[in-house]
């Protein structure tokens, strides 16, 4: 059996979790813990180690989606669960402009641990209060090379554009001889 | 008992706050990145200061603030060589070179520059040595602390901000693809210029910082301005910012890398 693993990673409550639950074909293997510290009381609950999520290909093959844990005191996790990924994905919350720096600076840090393709989501872009993802992406600093994606983490067919555009500019890079 | 510890772990805002509140008087020695500082404290005020590798006599201060010319200043030292700082400023004020406030306002901006520097010091041992007086022959001052503290503080604050926008030293940067942009009409001061004539992919930011004789908080300043200004961007050293390697697949097979990839999209697409 071979195995490959996409890494799903974001500022905390990004929508990393709910990402990964709504392809995953396995109820996924969340390490969620209640929530203490009063500031980051936005939700109930969040990810301390990693989520693990699973997509069978066919008999042969399967894809692990791992989220990492948002919050900073975990960073220690990025760099082991980035070894050997596919590619990743960084989340961010459209809603909340006060975390685009905390993405920047995690997909700089994961820029900085494995060179792989990878592709931005601009997540809860059905919420009303939501960025424009054109505005984001100036906030965010973003080349206009970087695929920058709208996306809401529960609906199914988002979440699958978001994976396949990252599949494709993987695809896009073999061919272009990045192997 | 010696005051011991690592910067990491007790700042030096919070070093200086400690003197401040319990009034202390001692000397503070604290190694840094490639420097040695010592500071002297009276009764919880700044009273000396000054870097190991640095010529901190009063002649060399006061050259810097242009109080005395380059030739005075070297006449100085090869006459007055043997004097202390006391006696060479007790000379200057009556040979009416400088004035008693010069001398004080001259050392008072030196004490307050070192500590400045020790700010920006994230690493480094420090050690505090109870009742230790400033040396014999410098010329002591007695600096409030308070609006000291309150500089550091607002100086931390900027590097955890910095730290977060820039990670990590041993990136590169690039200059962007913005056609119609001439980094000529760009207004930049003297230290972004210094930063601007090594970007490179082939250089790390800390070659950068080194080869422009910057700190890690002040390159961070620099390049940060930079990217702000859309100038520049983070690369990795000497690599294309996206790769495929033979790490990512369980196999070392180009076609069948392929394919697999392949495979995942149909999967998805099915879904």
């Amino acid at each position: 059996m071979q195995t490959v693993k996409i890494v799903v990673t974001g500022p905390f409550s990004s929508g990393k979790t709910e990402f990964i639950r709504c392809v995953s074909e396995i109820d996924v293997v969340s390490t969620e813990r209640k929530i203490t510290a009063e500031a980051e009381k936005i939700k109930d609950s969040t990810t301390v180690a990693m989520d693990f999520g699973r997509i069978t290909v066919d008999d042969d093959l399967v894809l692990y989606l791992f989220g990492t844990p948002g919050q900073k005191r975990f960073d220690f996790m990025w760099e082991i669960l980035s070894e050997g990924m596919l590619g990743f994905i960084v989340m961010v919350d459209s809603t909340r402009p006060e975390t685009f720096r905390e993405a920047r600076s995690i997909l700089e840090t994961f820029r900085a641990y494995a060179p792989t393709p990878y592709v931005v989501a601009a997540n809860k872009q059905d919420c009303k209060d939501a960025w424009e993802v054109d505005d984001m992406r100036v906030a965010l600093r973003l080349d206009s090379k970087v695929k920058f994606l709208p996306c809401v983490a529960t609906d199914k067919e988002s979440v699958k554009k978001v994976l396949l555009e990252l599949l494709y500019s993987i695809l896009a890079e073999m061919d272009a001889g990045g192997a | 008992m010696a005051l011991k510890g690592n910067l990491r772990d007790f700042t030096i805002t919070q070093l200086l706050n400690l003197v401040n509140l319990a009034k202390k008087t001692g000397n503070l020695v604290v190694e840094g990145p490639g420097e040695v500082a010592q500071i002297n404290f009276r009764d919880g005020k700044l009273a000396f200061a000054q870097l190991a590798h640095e010529d901190s006599s009063l002649a060399a201060i006061l050259q810097r603030n242009s109080k005395i010319s380059v030739s005075q200043y070297k006449l100085l030292k090869e006459r007055a060589a043997r004097m202390t700082d006391k006696e060479l400023g007790i000379l200057l004020i009556n040979a009416g070179y400088v004035t008693q406030e010069d001398i004080i306002a001259s050392l008072q901006q030196y004490f307050i520059s070192v500590l400045r520097r020790l700010f920006t010091w994230v690493e480094g041992i420090f050690h505090f040595e109870q009742d230790a007086r400033p040396p014999d022959d410098k010329i002591a001052l007695r600096i409030d602390l308070e609006n000291l503290i309150i500089e550091g503080s607002r100086q931390m604050r900027e590097w955890e901000q910095l730290q977060e926008e820039i990670p990590s030293l041993d990136m590169a940067l690039k200059f962007t693809d913005r056609p119609g942009t001439n980094i000529r009409n760009v207004n930049l001061s003297v230290e972004e210029w210094r930063v601007v004539q090594y970007v490179n992919p082939q250089n790390s930011m800390r070659q950068i910082a080194k080869a422009s004789k910057l700190n890690d908080l002040e390159i961070r300043r620099v390049v940060y301005s930079l990217l702000q200004a859309g100038l520049v961007e983070v690369v990795r050293v000497g690599a294309p910012s996206v790769t495929i390697s033979g790490r990512m697949f369980p196999t070392q097979d180009r076609e069948e890398q392929k394919s697999l990839v392949n495979r995942l999209i149909t999967r998805i697409r099915s879904m």
